[in-house]
């Protein structure tokens, strides 16, 4: 068999809470700290070499509404084959869909993503992600 | 000489911790040391001390950049952009306390707003299910002095509520239940293998966003019936038995979280979690809790209720009563359709936790922050006003997640000239007054406070 292709895989993908990103969000969301615990994803291990993702490189994840650009880490909870999780914040936000099912709340947990090796790619910090969306992002003023 | 400050709540999660003890400098302005908090806690406190706090609010310029102005032109910004929004919308209260809910209210009547806070995107199907179905509860005392099965149901306080396990659900020493972890069996339901379901003695891993399936199948074997060999991807023995054991309960508890309420099915896998409760009441008694995600995001249910009758999506816009439908009058849906024309975030960060898009539409108009810190929703607001923190710098009722009110300490001074979100929100309120030319109407229990002459002329009318 040779190296790992480079392949897409199709996950559902969840966003929840964690100590290291609510520890981080009360040092402040610009805090270099909430940009490591929140611009992750995990995912089962089988499912990264299924597409050809290496541990600690960056994926792009693609949803109904949106694509991010982050880092795929050993995961610090088991996530079972078919599943991914970005921890609740900025990141996870790009891409989870307003829809509310008629109840007010988004679906932010159980929607379908897709995954790619994207190792050439660059996180982007908060305020990028957030000032961009709405034109306030100015390069080089923060 | 520092002081040491005891019984101090924690103004982080829904455990409402109230053991903090916090060292404090001889000058009152600085903390020194934290106590008995865990990492977030300990963080947020000290945060406080961080000397790029604002102190002033800040406008946004035609260049893109923030300016500093007073508080008075911030309140005036305020008063007469909310007077000239058709339907604004003022959204957050997951951190501030009973006092700045209740002034917000004033502003809202004021202005036709939509009122709505953080449950919105968070506990708000646990409401509708409550509407629906009731809500079979109790304190966190009880579960910690009787509970012996305690059920984690799309939730992991190892993570979201750190010291939930020690206080009150897993490891503590109760009335009844002396043997602490000894005693009790914990069943952790969710498709990751968290640090939670580490610490459970059954972990059912159910196939994601198949709540209510296995909700169902538990009332089914509950009933006597049989069930098919697997449901949402749980074999037939694992249910039975986790029934059994709950069944055999001496108080059965438990608790859900977002697991359940951000997925397929939202309020109705509540629903199904409530009816589930109410049948095992008919073999054991058995309770159920929302772990409610901040100090104090259990406050604007309550205070709101006792206003308006609602405990969020509050639409005050007809002027004449108040109406509440999610899924109309709820922060995202308004958002997505663009029916709001303002809106004013409140002790919450709407820019970083909603999905970007509502961000969006919600960003075609004056954008208003009102926080203590810089946070995404400052960064993108046309004003953001800074405040004292609740339970920082101020005290304040706070609720905790079973609704039982706590009194919160201040433990430093706050930052000159900076006032509280009750403060805020009461001058904001007379700024309305003036500008529409009317009496402000305040509440007699304002009495020690403010306006008696008001109250007095309120009273003979």
């Amino acid at each position: 068999m040779r190296g790992e292709s480079m392949t897409k895989i199709n996950l559902n993908m969840i966003t929840q809470r964690s100590i290291e990103e609510g520890a981080a969000m009360e040092k402040g969301k610009t805090n270099p700290d909430y940009f490591d615990a929140c611009s992750i994803i995990e995912m089962n291990p089988g499912d990264m070499k299924k597409a050809g993702i290496w541990v600690n490189t960056n994926v792009k994840v693609t949803s109904e509404c949106g694509t991010v650009i982050v880092k795929c880490i050993n995961a610090t909870q088991f996530c079972p084959p078919g599943l991914c999780h970005i921890r609740q914040g900025v990141w996870a936000n790009q891409v989870v869909p307003p829809r509310t099912q008629s109840t007010g709340t988004p679906q932010y947990s159980g929607f379908p993503v897709t995954v790619e090796p994207a190792a050439d790619e660059k996180r982007r910090t908060a305020l990028q992600l957030v000032q961009g969306a709405v034109g306030l992002w100015k390069e080089g003023a923060n | 000489m520092p002081k040491l400050i005891t019984q101090v709540g924690c103004p982080y999660c829904g455990s409402s911790c109230d053991d903090i003890e916090v060292l404090v400098s001889d000058d009152n302005k600085k903390i020194l040391e934290v106590h008995n908090a865990c990492i977030i806690g300990t963080n947020l406190f000290f945060h406080a001390n961080d000397p790029t706090r604002p102190k002033l609010p800040r406008q946004r310029q035609p260049d893109g950049s923030m300016k500093e102005i007073s508080y008075e032109e911030a309140i005036d910004w305020t008063a007469k952009t909310m007077l000239a929004a058709k339907k604004p919308l003022i959204y957050g209260f997951g951190s501030t306390n009973c006092e700045g809910m209740s002034a917000v209210a004033r502003i809202a009547e004021k202005s036709g707003a939509v009122l709505d806070n953080c449950a919105t995107i968070c506990h708000g199907p646990s409401f509708l299910a409550m509407f629906d179905n009731g809500y079979p509860s109790c304190t966190l005392g009880e579960a910690k002095n009787r509970a012996d099965v305690v059920v984690f149901w799309g939730c992991n306080p190892m993570h979201a509520h750190p010291r939930h396990t020690s206080r009150y659900s897993i490891f503590p020493r109760g009335y009844f239940t002396q043997k602490g972890q000894m005693q009790r069996t914990i069943l952790s339901i969710d498709p990751r293998q968290t640090d939670t379901a580490k610490l459970a003695d059954i972990h059912l891993m159910l196939d994601q966003g198949h709540d209510y399936e296995l909700f169902d199948a538990f009332r089914t074997v509950l009933r006597g019936y049989d069930i098919p060999d697997v449901v949402a991807g749980i074999k037939k023995e694992t249910i039975v038995k986790s029934v059994e054991i709950m069944k055999k309960a001496r108080f059965c508890m438990i608790f859900f979280g977002m697991g359940c309420t951000h997925t397929d099915g939202r309020n109705h896998n509540i629903d199904a979690a409530i009816s589930l409760t109410r049948d095992l009441n008919t073999h054991t008694k058995c309770s159920i809790m929302a772990m409610r995600g901040h100090y104090n995001i259990a406050g604007p249910g309550q205070v709101w209720s006792w206003i308006f009758g609602f405990p969020y999506c509050i639409d005050l816009s007809k002027g004449t009563h108040a109406h509440m439908n999610p899924g109309e009058t709820s922060s995202i849906d308004l958002a997505m359709r663009d029916e709001v024309d303002c809106f004013v975030n409140v002790g919450t960060d709407a820019g970083a936790h909603f999905p970007i898009q509502a961000v969006q539409h919600l960003k075609k108009h004056p954008f208003i922050t009102i926080d203590p810190n810089f946070n995404m929703a400052s960064e993108i607001a046309d004003l953001h006003i800074p405040v004292r923190i609740a339970g920082v710098d101020e005290p304040g009722v706070v609720y905790r997640m079973d609704n039982v009110p706590i009194q919160f300490k201040a433990v430093i001074e706050g930052l000159p000239g900076v006032p509280s979100d009750e403060e805020l929100f009461d001058m904001v309120y007379e700024r309305m007054c003036e500008l529409t030319n009317s009496q402000p109407v305040w509440l007699a229990a304002k009495e020690d406070r403010k306006h008696p002459s008001n109250i007095s002329a309120v009273n003979e009318a």
